[in-house]
This record gives structure tokens, sequence and C-alpha cells, in this order.
């Protein structure tokens, strides 16, 4: 279930955010502080994840302290479902 | 003629019960702060720096998040008559060395006494700091006396002249921090003076709502020291926040029957495309009067998606606005939107690129809308000056000029750049534009600079950090900015020649490239173009002509779709 999830994730961030679909990202590779994503894209991811796993992200958690990698998004998710 | 501290003194002799402005964070209940309550916390800000021996007339550097510290600290540096510059805070994913690279850089050509920090960014702040250099102070936010009544007979904020320095704005990156806009007293006064002409702000009956910075001009300025010199409600929230819930400001419009806001290009798209149907509901935007698109080229669409998204939950179409804006001009240099609707001008698309006259035509194929700026403000005067100085007649695209009582004092320790950007006594923008019944519509810029979102980047300090990584070398490097329309701004993109031909390696590179410039200066990329020996276009003088290189980068890349 969690690598389903991770690759879902994976796929939209590569997709949707980076816009570079080829790209693979590896779960515990750094999202937030890295500056692979851009704070402009945190509102897309959350509401992607809202439509997708039907979990709510509060608009605070949307930093690196909450979840810095697909890994850590994913138990973020899955302790809510 | 009066300063910053004298008007200060009377609001808060006259009415030392309102509210000034109301601050929103996440999470938290509104707080709403008097006059009573801002001068008494500025006073002590104004203390410590007088404990910590800062004189008047010396630059003080406030790295704060956006909060009740930032505006405190602002105008408690204003209270003891120093010179109050804000620098944005470190955010997560800019590298610790590059912020301390750009503090470092700030530091050796503003020469600052002191700088007011947290104290868990204190050694960071130290960390940019030499032995020697012209910072006697890192003063700590907890660490300020409580608030208390100002004395204003022993302020020597008091005691300035309108002549004098009153603040000092830089834009972002390296360059933009070494490049300080020094603004007086009096410059500051004009501007408000004649904005509030253009706007008809009424104190009693407007309410102006931001998430704006306060590190950039349209923040700082029509979004803080606007409201609050004039005594209108200012209601504002944290940029960080806002950019995660952009709802925020229409929940605070809503609440508060906001009447005016700025905002830059790309958050009309992004507020029309990010907000959910569940967000909006039971907000009333009705009483928003003008929400003014300013600091990134208007643009027409963008317009139509605010105004179809929001028009639904009460939002007016002649409330949209628009001002061309700048910080050496303190803010505004026009205004349109306000007295009638923004004029859309229909011009021929050929003979605008070909022979750069904007020549009315009718709507269809062939056609580009451009959204007018309006009008200059009463004390601005506008021109368009061709290649060579000269004036231009109506239509016909040149550079904007203009000439004000209320133009920046100088880059601040920076006589040359100052004696730069002025032909006699005009201002000279840097932007194309044109003019027309009256109306000025601004078309491009002449220098390289990229706007994103609105933010001024500086292509050199990108081309810089690409540089530094391996397989990359000096001088081959071009970063410039491309249109995106469904963000309504610009994207940027970095051309690099590189001289391996293996895919691995070149990607490597790419990363290496993408990582590099997102961390030096939190800017990320659209794309990393990397290209073989000799691609790059140099002007005759050897310099990169990012221009052609951006023409070459679209030529190339659309016949690869």
């Amino acid at each position: 279930m969690s690598d389903e999830m991770i690759s879902q994730l994976a796929d939209y961030i590569a997709k949707d955010i980076l816009k570079q679909p080829k790209r693979s990202l590896r779960p515990d590779e750094s999202l937030l502080k890295s500056g692979l994503i851009d704070s402009f894209h945190l509102v897309d991811l959350a509401l992607f994840v809202e439509d997708t796993f039907n979990v709510h992200l509060d608009d605070s958690e949307l930093n690196a302290d909450s979840f810095d990698t697909l890994a850590a998004l994913a138990e973020l998710i899955q302790e809510r479902q | 003629m009066t300063t910053f501290a004298e008007v200060l003194r009377q609001y808060h002799r006259e009415t030392p019960e309102r509210v000034c402005m109301v601050l929103q964070h996440s999470g938290q209940e509104d707080r709403k702060v008097t006059y009573r309550e801002l001068l008494e916390g500025a006073n002590a800000h104004a203390r410590s720096l007088q404990a910590a021996g800062i004189q008047p007339g010396e630059v003080v550097i406030l790295i704060l998040q956006h909060g009740s510290d930032l505006v405190f600290s602002f105008f408690g540096a204003v209270l003891h008559g120093a010179i109050p510059s804000i620098m944005p805070f470190l955010t997560e994913k800019l590298l610790p060395e590059r912020y301390r690279a750009d503090l470092a850089s700030l530091v050796s050509i503003t020469r600052p006494a002191a700088i007011i920090t947290y104290p868990e960014f204190e050694a960071e702040v130290r960390a940019a700091l030499h032995p020697g250099d012209s910072v006697r102070a890192v003063l700590l936010a907890d660490q300020v006396e409580p608030p208390s009544a100002p004395d204003f007979d022993q302020l020597q904020g008091l005691r300035r002249t309108p002549q004098d320095i009153v603040l000092l704005q830089h834009s972002s990156g390296t360059t933009g921090l070494q490049k300080g806009v020094a603004l007086s007293h009096q410059a500051v006064f004009n501007q408000l003076a004649a904005y509030q002409q253009a706007l008809h702000l009424d104190p009693e009956q407007d309410v102006i709502v931001s998430w704006l910075p306060l590190y950039h001009d349209m923040g700082l300025i029509a979004g803080f020291l606007q409201p609050v010199l004039t005594r209108t409600l200012l209601v504002m929230m944290s940029p960080f926040e806002w950019v995660r819930a952009p709802q925020r400001l229409l929940t605070a419009v809503s609440q508060y029957r906001g009447t005016l806001s700025w905002l830059p290009n790309f958050a009309y798209n992004f507020c029309a495309q990010k907000i959910r149907d569940r967000h909006l509901e039971g907000v009333d935007l009705s009483s928003w009067r003008a929400v003014i698109n300013c600091s990134e080229p208007v643009r027409y669409e963008s317009h139509r998606a605010f105004l179809e998204r929001f028009a639904p939950h009460g939002f007016r179409p002649q409330a949209l606005a628009a001002s061309y804006a700048m910080a050496e001009n303190v803010f505004g240099v026009t205004q349109g939107g306000i007295d009638a609707p923004l004029t859309v001008d229909i011009i021929d698309r050929e003979a605008f690129q070909v022979e750069r006259v904007a020549r009315p035509c009718a709507d269809g194929e062939g056609a580009l809308k451009m959204v007018s700026c309006g009008r200059p403000l009463s004390n601005t005067q506008v021109r368009i000056l061709s290649a060579e100085g000269q004036e231009l007649p109506e239509r016909h695209v040149g550079e904007v000029a203009l000439h004000s009582d209320c133009m920046l004092t100088g880059y601040y320790n920076r006589p040359d750049e100052t004696a730069k950007a002025f032909r006699g006594e005009w201002y000279l923008t840097g932007d194309y534009g044109y003019l027309a019944d009256g109306e000025l519509y601004v078309s491009g810029r002449k220098k390289d600079l990229i706007i994103v979102g609105g933010k001024n980047i500086y292509p050199q300090d990108l081309e810089n950090l690409a540089m530094s990584v391996p397989g990359v070398h000096a001088g081959r490097v071009s970063a410039f900015g491309v249109d995106n329309p469904e963000a309504g701004t610009e994207d940027v993109v970095i051309v690099a020649e590189v001289d391996s031909e293996d895919p691995q390696v070149r990607e490597q590179i790419a990363d290496g490239i993408r990582q590099a410039v997102t961390r030096g200066s939190a800017v990320a990329l659209r794309s990393v173009y990397l290209v073989g020996p000799q691609w790059l276009v140099k002007t005759s003088s050897g310099k990169n002509a990012r221009l052609a290189n951006r023409e070459k980068f679209l030529k190339e890349t659309a016949e690869q779709d």
C-alpha cells in the first residue's frame, strides 16, 4: 500500500509539479529542503493528496518539519486514513 | 514638510486607541494593534538601539519574520532616527552559506551599524560578519526592552529633517542587495500624497488587506507605510502563509470588509486556480473596490481568470486596477482603474514587434491586448525615449523615463550606480512601453532583469551559481525568463554549454545546476538546457547576449515540440 502510494505521489510530482515525467524520485529524497518543490506548488500537492487519498493536509503542515520526503508524506497520509 | 516620527507622534496624541493594523497568523486569533501599542512597541526598539550606541542616521538591518517584531523594530529604528532596511528571512531551501554570502555583500556596501534578528538566527548572522566591519551590535528580538510609553522629547527620530534618508529598500540576490534604494521622508510623503489622490484613499472608509512581503516596495509602501502613515486600517498576513493557503486573502477581505489590495500578476492566476469552492463558502468580496495589479507585467488573461472565478462571490469587474510602480519613485508611477475601468488597447502584433509602434486594430488573430497601467500620478511625469534619448511621439515604443518630486535620494553608497540610472533629471527605468491618450502601457524590458512572481531576479546571480557546478565553465551560461501564460508570470531557464556528450554526465550536470541555483537563490528553474560548445550568442564585446540566447532557446525548443 505504502509503495503504491509513494509511486502515485512520485508520478504526480514528476509530471505535474516538476514537468519532468521521466524523472524518478527516491522515497528518501528531500523534496522541500532541497528546493525541488517550490512553495508555490505546495497548494497543488495538498489538493492532490486530498483528491487522491481523501486526507486533508492543513496549510500549517506544508513545510519540511511535517514531511520532506515521499516516505514521510506517505506515512503522514496513512496515519490519517 | 514633516517626518515619519512627527506624524507618528501626532497620531499617538490624537488617536491612541485607534486600531492601526490587524496582524493575522495561521492558527492564532487576529491581533489588533492600536497606535498607542505601535508606538510603545516601537519605543522599546528605539531604546534598545540607543542603549547599543547606535547613532541616528546609521543603518539598521532587520532580519525578522513577518509579524509584530518586524513592525515594531521598523518603527523603532525610525523613532531612534536610524535608517531601517528589511532583509528577507532565510527560507528552508536556501543554503545557509549562500544567505551568509548575500548578507556579507549587503553589509559590505550598506555598512549597517546594527542587525536585529532572532536568537536562533544569531549564529547565522554573526557568521557573515568580520572583525572591523561596520556592524557594532546584533540585537535579539527577545531581548529588547519591554514596551513603554515614548518620551518624544528624548527620541532622536524627532530631530530628523524631511530631507534625511528614512529607509532603504533592496531587491533580492547578490546584485540587488548591493543596490539599496535610499528614500527621504519628504519623498515618501510626496508619493503618499499623490498616490492617495489617485486612489481617492479615504482613511475612514478604506481597509487595506495585504499578504505582501515588507522587503519589497509594493508590500512596504502600499501595504504597510501607506496605511500606517495615513491612518487607514491595515489587515496584514504573512506571504509564507498566503502562498500555502491563498484563500486567506479573500477571507480577510470578506471578514474586515477590505477595500484595497495590491497583487503581482501571478497572484491573480494563483488565486483563480488554487482556491477551492469550499474555501469560498460565505465569502463576500463586494467590498473590494480596487485590486491593483503591480510589479510585474499586467496580463489581460489573468484579470479575466480572476474575474470569472470570483464574480460569483461578489467581486466586481470595476475593481480590477493596475499600477506601474518602482522603488526608485518610492512606489507608484501611474495608477489606472480607479475613476474608470482599465483601458485595454488592442494593437497590431506585427507592427508592434517589427516597427515598434502600437497601432490600434480590430480584435482577432494577429492582435495583442495590452492592459493600461493608467495615468501618471499628479507629481510624476513620464516620457518615452528612443535609444538616442529623444522623446518619442504617442504610440511609439521606447524606454520609460520619469521625473517626480519623490525620487530616490540615490542608491545607498553607490554614486556610480546612481549616476548611471539618470539622464539629466530623468530616471531611466529600463522598461519599454508607450503612451496613448495619456495612459502608459508597459510592454517589455530593456534590462536583462527576470521577474518571477513579482520578485526581481538578476540573471548574473543565477549564472554565477550555475558556474559553480563541476563541468560548467565560467562565461558559458545564460539565464533568462520565458513566458508562462498558465502561471501568469515568467519561468527561469538556464542554458549552459558543456563538453561532455555522455547522457549520464549531462543529467548529473543539469541536476547540479538546478540544485545550485535553487539552493543558492531560492529560485526554482523551469528548465536547464544543456548545449554544445559555441552555442551561446555573445555581444560584439564578448558579453552574454541574454535576449538573443532566449530567442534561440525558444526557437529550438519550439522545433523540438
